[in-house]
């Protein structure tokens, strides 16, 4: 027992304070937390913004004057669903490597890219999330928002989202949790992101056990951490049901 | 007392499906200032449609609109400085679960009459008080009843200041004995020279309170008279059957 012991100790003193191999994983936890924070944020604006069209575009089409505003509509409805087929209907590898290699080829900054990459293949999933929480709300409250004289604008942003958005959190919190596991890829563009960083550590030491769990530790923890966040936030906007 | 025209509908004209079915077929109709107008009829005559179109919740495909002399069926016009002017009241209340009765109340008059808080809430206060449900400010819809919400409903529309209040089957989602404490205060409002639309099947409250009640069937006005009148001595056979159904 106790030389088991002794040989985990230097096993891991070998992998994490050698050389100070610890900082392969913290600074690739750093990546890994602002790639996720950054595409998580562009994920939700183009999530909402394409919900809304989405759904105004389903709800409206049929009662509205065949008009300007009723092509521009399909136009924007149109091209909606093609970025949804598109993104949705690709790896997500895949689409990092389009994004490092063909479309900003001549950029260094891996992080960037990571974030763009993520970001927009997130927004595609965040959409139809949003979407079905929109879908979900009464056309009732859009009417009592719209007959006390609110413009379409003011209705979604006081009255339609806050109720969506609390319907759908959960499923929200879901994808964020995905999109944090999802990042570990990052590594095919040679991003240096958590999990990079310990195979990185197993590559120099030769030994797998200790960094790849370690890995996967720090990944539920985290996982663990934002949802306790999701559900205490769920807990605080039901304050309206009694 | 009753002088000028507030909405002047003209020809108004609803189809679906390309002229198929047609919930309006050419009703015209002219309501003046400080009237209280109540529309009845039978399910599907088009009578909530006629309401739905005066403040173009519903799109109408033919026909005018004339609010207080602006036409509102002009594709160019603004229809919301409009509908800031015209409260509804819904059947289903369509208060805002999110949000106490006070913020309900105040949100409109906050964004776009530009209150300041305190103003609109010392407002929404009165108007509570009013229907005495002051005590409820604080509240959110869920914890209401049936009642309460629609006369919480009726209120939110009166904090906009309205010209007209159209009132779509007020009472319909209501349990019976709910129903008097919401045609109280609609009651109430008409005494004080509200410009009321009503869609309803209260006939009581049709001939007690209305100035004028319009029988409405298969989207066209049938007849139109007093409510003495409409009730006691109707013309049409297709009133005098739908009457003979429902007194």
């Amino acid at each position: 027992m106790n030389e088991w012991f002794e040989t985990q100790k230097a096993k891991f003193i070998l992998n994490f304070i050698d050389d100070n191999r610890w900082k392969y994983m913290w600074d690739g936890l750093g990546v890994t937390l602002k790639v996720t924070f950054f595409a998580l944020l562009i994920g939700l604006v183009i999530g909402f913004v394409i919900a809304i069209i989405r759904s105004t575009h389903d709800k409206n089409i049929e009662n509205m004057r065949k008009g300007p505003g009723w092509v521009l509509m399909k136009i924007a409805n149109a091209l909606c669903q093609i970025y949804l087929t598109v993104i949705r209907g690709t790896p997500v590898v895949v689409q990092l490597l389009i994004a490092y290699f063909i479309i900003f080829v001549s950029s260094n900054n891996k992080v960037f890219v990571a974030v763009i990459a993520f970001g927009i293949n997130s927004g595609a999933y965040v959409a139809e999330i949003v979407r079905s929480g929109i879908m979900s709300i009464d056309n009732g409250q859009t009417e009592a928002g719209r007959s006390l004289g609110l413009n379409f604008t003011q209705t979604m942003i006081y009255i339609i989202i806050p109720q969506a958005f609390k319907n759908v959190l959960p499923a929200l919190g879901n994808e964020f949790i995905v999109l944090l596991k999802e990042t570990s890829v990052s590594g095919y563009i040679a991003l240096q992101d958590l999990t990079k960083g310990a195979d990185i550590i197993r590559g120099r030491t030769f030994d797998a056990f200790m960094p790849l769990i370690a890995c996967a530790a720090i990944y539920l923890i985290m996982v663990m951490f934002f949802s306790w966040l999701v559900n205490k936030l769920e807990r605080r906007l039901r304050n309206s049901d009694h | 007392m009753i002088t000028d025209t507030l909405i002047n509908v003209s020809n108004l004209e609803k189809h679906f499906k390309g002229g198929e079915i047609k919930a309006l077929d050419g009703v015209s109709a002219e309501i003046k200032r400080g009237e209280v107008v109540v529309v009845i009829g039978p399910s599907g005559s088009g009578k909530s449609t006629f309401l739905r179109c005066l403040n173009l919740l519903e799109v109408p495909t033919g026909g005018q609109i004339l609010f207080d002399g602006a036409n509102i069926t002009d594709p160019k016009c603004n229809i919301n400085i409009h509908r800031q002017r015209m409260g509804m009241v819904f059947q289903h209340f369509n208060l805002f679960p999110h949000m106490t009765i006070l913020k309900n109340m105040t949100l409109a008059p906050m964004k776009l009459l530009k209150k300041s808080k305190a103003e609109a809430e010392a407002k929404a206060m009165a108007l509570l008080e009013r229907v005495g449900l002051a005590d409820r400010a604080n509240a959110y819809p869920s914890q209401l009843s049936g009642g309460q919400k629609q006369r919480i409903a009726i209120v939110r529309a009166l904090c906009m200041e309205p010209e007209v209040m159209l009132f779509d089957e007020p009472t319909s989602a209501l349990d019976p004995e709910m129903v008097g404490e919401v045609l109280e205060v609609m009651k109430s409002l008409a005494h004080d020279g509200m410009t009321m639309v009503v869609v309803t099947h209260e006939m009581g409250f049709a001939r007690e309170v209305g100035d004028r009640v319009i029988f409405m069937d298969s989207g066209k006005i049938i007849e139109e008279n007093t409510p003495n009148e409409l009730f006691d001595n109707p013309q049409s056979e297709r009133l005098q059957s739908f009457l003979a159904k429902v007194l």
